[in-house]
């Protein structure tokens, strides 16, 4: 019996996610998973992240539909949760504004007419966490990042994809690293 | 690779086994078969192994006392003669005409792979009996070790059982998901099977025990694997005991809220997790909540970054 892989939960920073935009599959078969391939070479299908949830508002007309930010130390991420999400949109309309949040989920496309592709976040679930858990997310990311741009610079499996689609310079995301880690260094 | 190198490779082979051969000795015996009967070099290594294998047994039945045995724990290099004590753990379905037997081999220390080629020829192990085999060679693949059974290979079975302990593994990662089936459930009293409906699968309409469990995923951004956890654990993991479990459930009318407030403390934490692995499992013995980072992991990263600047 061959058991369906389990998607792995990918980390990455906000900044990263809202520059990515090479969505692809490995086969042709509509029922086939779609990955998004970012500029460090993750290949994601499911993340993990762990931020502050800044704003959360519920614009459905007629069911349950809420939109949430939570926020990293370099950006934003958009987060919908609607009917078939029920598990987030209970722990959603329960959790206060602002709260440490984890939020596990697959990624989500809009491809607007003309407009540029904006990705977010289908949350499975959000939990409430402590600062001890955000913190190690947000040095976790780092490292995740930095192996993969190391990789990257030595030639791993999508290499040519990502250098054909985003070019070949990975320092702003070096720099990305940096800026998030820093936050992390106490004041003393 | 010329055959000097190739000799002096074989020598040491021999070597790590406490046997001695001069490697001019063995370059000879390659020159012999390579330059007089053109045997092509793999094929000639091959014949030399197997003469001076089958002439190091002569010499070890000889000195029984002798044999030294290989813990499996300490299965690190590839391509090296090993003897091993180890009873039969499991044995799998050969994919290919080619493979005689293959399965799961242990000691004391941990279990290994093991492959016994066809055109060895040798007895069939039987599942769950000790044997002592000696003269098999290590493998390696993905960073797993396996042995192989080959020509020179000799199977003696032991009267006494050797005992199989199960090497640990410790992983780090986050709890993603709490797998249906996890929190309060009930067990046969008969046979400790899960009882689904008042229902067990071998022995009908019973009356279960309570217990709790927790069938965990745990992923640390590459890698998801699957975690249980038994009661004692579960009760550690959440801080609710059986006991409370059993309340919630009882004032909820609905067994799923203890299965709810499981992952309402955990999904999303770090921990570190040691247990034995199991084909689909790792049956947890031991846990802890990962540490708060400490500022050596800060700058340990920052230096890391600027190095790739
Ligand atoms: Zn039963």
């Amino acid at each position: 019996m061959a058991l369906k892989q389990r998607e792995v939960a990918r980390r990455l920073y906000a900044k990263e996610l809202q520059e990515s935009t090479l969505f692809y599959k490995e086969h042709d078969d509509a029922y086939a998973p779609q990955y998004l391939l970012t500029p460090t070479g993750a290949k994601c299908n499911r993340v993990f992240v762990v931020g502050t949830l800044t704003e959360k508002e519920n614009v459905g007309v007629d069911a349950d539909y809420w939109r949430a930010r939570i926020a990293d130390p370099t950006g934003v991420f958009p987060i919908y949760a609607g009917q078939y999400q029920q598990q987030a949109v209970t722990q959603l309309s329960s959790i206060e504004v602002p709260s440490f949040v984890a939020v596990i989920g697959k990624l989500n496309v809009f491809h607007a007419d003309e407009g540029p592709v904006k990705v977010s976040i289908r949350p499975e679930f959000i939990n409430v966490v402590g600062a001890e858990t955000r913190n190690r997310w947000v040095l976790e990311t780092a490292e995740k990042t930095l192996e993969r741009i190391e990789i990257l610079k030595q030639g791993g499996e999508n290499v040519a994809k990502v250098h054909d689609y985003y070019g070949t310079d990975t320092s702003p995301y070096i720099a990305v690293v940096i800026e998030a880690v820093k936050t992390l260094v106490k004041e003393s | 690779m010329n055959l000097k190198e190739l000799a002096e490779q074989i020598r040491d082979r021999f070597s790590n086994q406490g046997v001695k051969i001069s490697a001019s000795e063995i370059e000879q015996r390659l020159h012999s078969l390579v330059d007089d009967f053109k045997v092509p070099t793999e094929e000639a290594s091959r014949s030399v192994v197997a003469y001076y294998s089958k002439l190091n047994l002569q010499q070890v039945s000889a000195s029984a006392t002798e044999v030294i045995y290989s813990k499996i724990k300490d299965i690190n290099t590839e391509d090296k003669w090993i003897n091993v004590r180890v009873r039969v753990v499991q044995l799998w379905e050969p994919n290919s005409p080619s493979i005689a037997q293959v399965g799961l081999l242990g000691d004391e220390t941990g279990t290994i792979k093991f492959t016994s080629w066809s055109n060895a020829k040798l007895p069939i192990l039987k599942d769950g009996k000790s044997y002592s085999i000696r003269n098999v060679v290590t493998k390696s693949w993905q960073g797993r070790f396996s042995i192989s059974l080959n020509k020179a290979s000799e199977i003696t079975p032991l009267d006494e059982e050797v005992a199989v302990g199960r090497a640990e593994e410790e992983i780090s990662g986050t709890i993603i998901d709490i797998q249906s089936g996890s929190g309060l459930i009930k067990r046969c009293p008969e046979c400790n099977r899960v009882v689904v409906k008042g229902h067990c699968a071998e022995h009908g309409t019973v009356t279960g025990l309570y217990d709790l469990r927790i069938k965990g995923v745990l992923d640390d951004g590459e890698v998801v694997t699957d975690v249980l956890f038994n009661r004692e654990l579960t009760e550690r993991l959440t801080g609710m005991t059986l006991a409370e479990a059993k309340e919630r459930a009882m004032e909820a009318l609905d067994q799923n809220v203890v299965a709810d407030a499981m992952k309402a403390v955990t999904i999303g934490r770090y921990y570190i997790v040691r247990g034995n692995k199991t084909p689909r499992w790792l049956l947890v013995t031991d846990f802890t909540e990962a540490p708060q980072i400490k500022d050596e992991d800060i700058s340990a990263v920052l230096a890391r970054a600027q190095e790739l600047l």
